[in-house]
């Protein structure tokens, strides 16, 4: 585990970061780059309800439909074990999310918080508000607007995968994207 | 206590399903009284699980008696003991059950001491035909008591949230896991049952509002109320010893922190002003500390707090992980669950020595809670895939699981004693 936490120093950093705004609008021009879909002109905000679709299918859809601005295909974002921060890797879909937010004023999304199995079942529902806090916290910065967003942890109570090992675990420790 | 002395059970709840349970009880106590619980007469005859094997299996699953076999000797009155027969036996217990003209049941019972030819406990008892379990429960109280000095837990219950599938219940069972009930059930989650010290009211986590929400539910109306249902998530009741308050934890500020609240959910108070994850409070027996579960040192470890607030002084320093602290009757010890190395422990921690025992062997042991006579300790563990209760005496040498026939049991809590 201290193997995992090292690794992870970087990604706290960012947390850092994300968690001061000023810091944050500095670095915004040179963390461009969102979602190559994001940009793409594409199929207005359809259903999304479930947030479990698999992102290959969304992107498909996407490069189909050329229209006004298209809802991020990636609609999760994963976690390190007991680590709270949005990744490295996955700043850009959760920019996209936000630009495409600031775009579609009337849209709103429920960031769903969920943690593996591994902790008390308060600890990890407290881990999952937190995750979705986060993401909620780069979403602002990235142009969403706070009444646009609601947050909510399941911690360990909806695992998406049940088995008890870490292929299972790694897909638990996700906030979701859903749209109304 | 000479004489017959009359109880009658009051009404309790109906509704009991018959579970079976695998019962498996491994370790022994230092020292074990040997005693012999006799078949009582006319026990056959009385619908349900023979109320000397309720008595039986109480006191074996303590670790602290040997269960001598009658081998064949059937007395159900003093007169018909002759004590040459029963050598190397220290206690022997004996009675009947008869049903009543009313329907009704009426069960006897002694206590004898068989070194010295003595009555230690005469009991008869009166009670609905569906209570034997019950009284069985009241019998072993009631020898455990004269031959430990301690108070027995046999009649208390507990609570646990039993999963299958999407499919969560609320349930309260016997000490010994029978008599299941189901007091909430629903396709959301349930988390985090706490009894009310009066034993009359359980606080849990349901998600049935699509996030985390506190309420109470009476067992006596079954009337259910929201004690906390503020954005985010509204979580880990506590009573405290008074019942007059609750410690909660909410998220509305950012994270999780600690609460203070009414039992009426008035008067709102927050605790804890970390910006890390403070959670599962728990009361001091004397109501003056909190301990509770906090990330603020980078990891989940237990920390302690006066009830109003101030410096949190941190309590654990084992490796790994330490979560859902929980403390013991007489306020000395806490007992929480240790994760290190992919596993999770039941470990027990003195407040004076400091000195940490791991009580049980690892696997996926979660949320221990004590008796109420600081005995024995529940929690919950795994076996072949599903959550199960087990339990653990709290010197570590008795070691006991139960497995019910269905569904994932978790979030397991022992209930107070309930006042006759």
């Amino acid at each position: 585990m201290k193997k995992l936490i090292l690794s992870l120093v970087l990604a706290n950093l960012l947390a850092a970061c994300a968690s001061d705004p000023a810091k944050e609008a500095a670095q915004e021009p040179a963390t461009t780059a969102p979602a190559a879909t994001a940009t793409e002109p594409a199929a207005a905000p359809a259903e999304t309800t479930a947030a479990s679709q698999a992102p290959a299918a969304t992107e498909s859809t996407a490069a189909a439909a050329p229209e006004a601005a298209a809802m991020p295909g990636e609609v999760s974002v994963h976690f390190p074990f007991d680590v709270d921060a949005v990744q490295p890797e996955d700043r850009a879909t959760v920019q996209a999310h936000g630009k495409y937010l600031s775009e579609n004023r009337g849209s709103k999304v429920r960031l769903e918080g969920n943690a593996d199995e591994r902790g008390s079942s308060e600890y990890n529902l407290a881990l999952g508000q937190r995750r979705a806090n986060n993401v909620k916290k780069l979403l602002i910065l990235s142009g969403a607007k706070e009444s646009q967003i609601t947050t909510v942890s399941y911690g360990e109570e909806k695992p998406r995968a049940t088995g008890h090992d870490e292929a299972s675990w790694a897909q638990n420790r996700r906030v979701d994207f859903v749209y109304k | 206590m000479r004489g017959w002395l009359g109880l009658i059970l009051g009404a309790c709840m109906t509704m009991s399903a018959h579970a079976t349970l695998d019962i498996e009880i491994t370790g022994a106590g230092e020292h074990q009284t040997p005693i012999s619980v006799v078949r009582f007469g006319g026990e056959e005859r009385i619908a349900g699980q023979p109320i000397s094997s309720v008595v039986s299996n109480d006191l074996l699953r303590t670790g602290l008696f040997k269960l001598i076999d009658p081998a064949g000797k059937a007395p159900h009155e003093p007169g018909e003991v002759r004590y040459v027969e029963w050598a190397g036996v220290e206690a022997l217990v004996i009675g009947s059950v008869r049903q009543l003209d009313d329907g009704r049941v009426e069960v006897r019972f002694r206590l004898l001491d068989a070194v010295r030819h003595a009555e230690l406990i005469a009991l008869a008892v009166t009670a609905k035909s569906d209570q034997v379990r019950a009284i069985g429960h009241r019998i072993a109280d009631l020898v455990y008591e004269k031959l430990t000095g301690s108070a027995g837990v046999f009649s208390t219950r507990i609570a646990y949230v039993n999963r299958e599938g999407r499919h969560y219940r609320l349930v309260m069972a016997d000490s010994d896991g029978y008599g299941e009930q189901t007091l909430w059930s629903q396709n959301e989650p349930i988390m985090s049952p706490a009894w009310s010290p009066d034993g009359k009211q359980i606080a849990y986590v349901s998600f049935e509002r699509g996030h985390a929400t506190v309420f109470v539910q009476s067992l006596v109306t079954q009337k259910r109320t929201v004690l906390a249902d503020f954005s985010g998530s509204n979580s880990a009741p506590a009573w405290s010893p008074d019942g007059r308050q609750l410690a909660i934890v909410l998220t509305r500020d950012g994270s999780s922190q600690l609460y203070l609240v009414r039992a009426d959910g008035s008067d709102l108070r927050r605790i804890t002003f970390s910006e890390t994850i403070d959670t599962e409070p728990t009361f001091s027996p004397d109501g003056k500390m909190l301990l509770f579960t906090s990330d603020r040192g980078g990891k989940a470890q237990i920390y302690g707090v006066a009830v109003e607030g101030g410096f949190a002084e941190r309590l654990t320093f084992e490796g790994g992980n330490n979560f859902s602290p929980r403390f013991s009757p007489d306020g000395k010890s806490f007992v929480y669950s240790h994760f290190n190395g992919g596993t999770f422990y039941i470990a027990v921690q003195d407040f004076e020595s400091k000195q940490v025992q791991i009580l049980t062997p690892g696997g996926w042991e979660k949320k221990p809670s004590f008796a109420p006579n600081g005995k024995l300790i529940l929690f919950a563990t795994e076996s072949q895939g599903r959550g199960i209760l087990a339990t653990v005496s709290s010197d570590g040498r008795v070691k006991q699981k139960m497995v019910a026939q269905r569904g994932d049991i978790r979030e397991p809590v022992w209930g107070p004693f309930l006042k006759q």
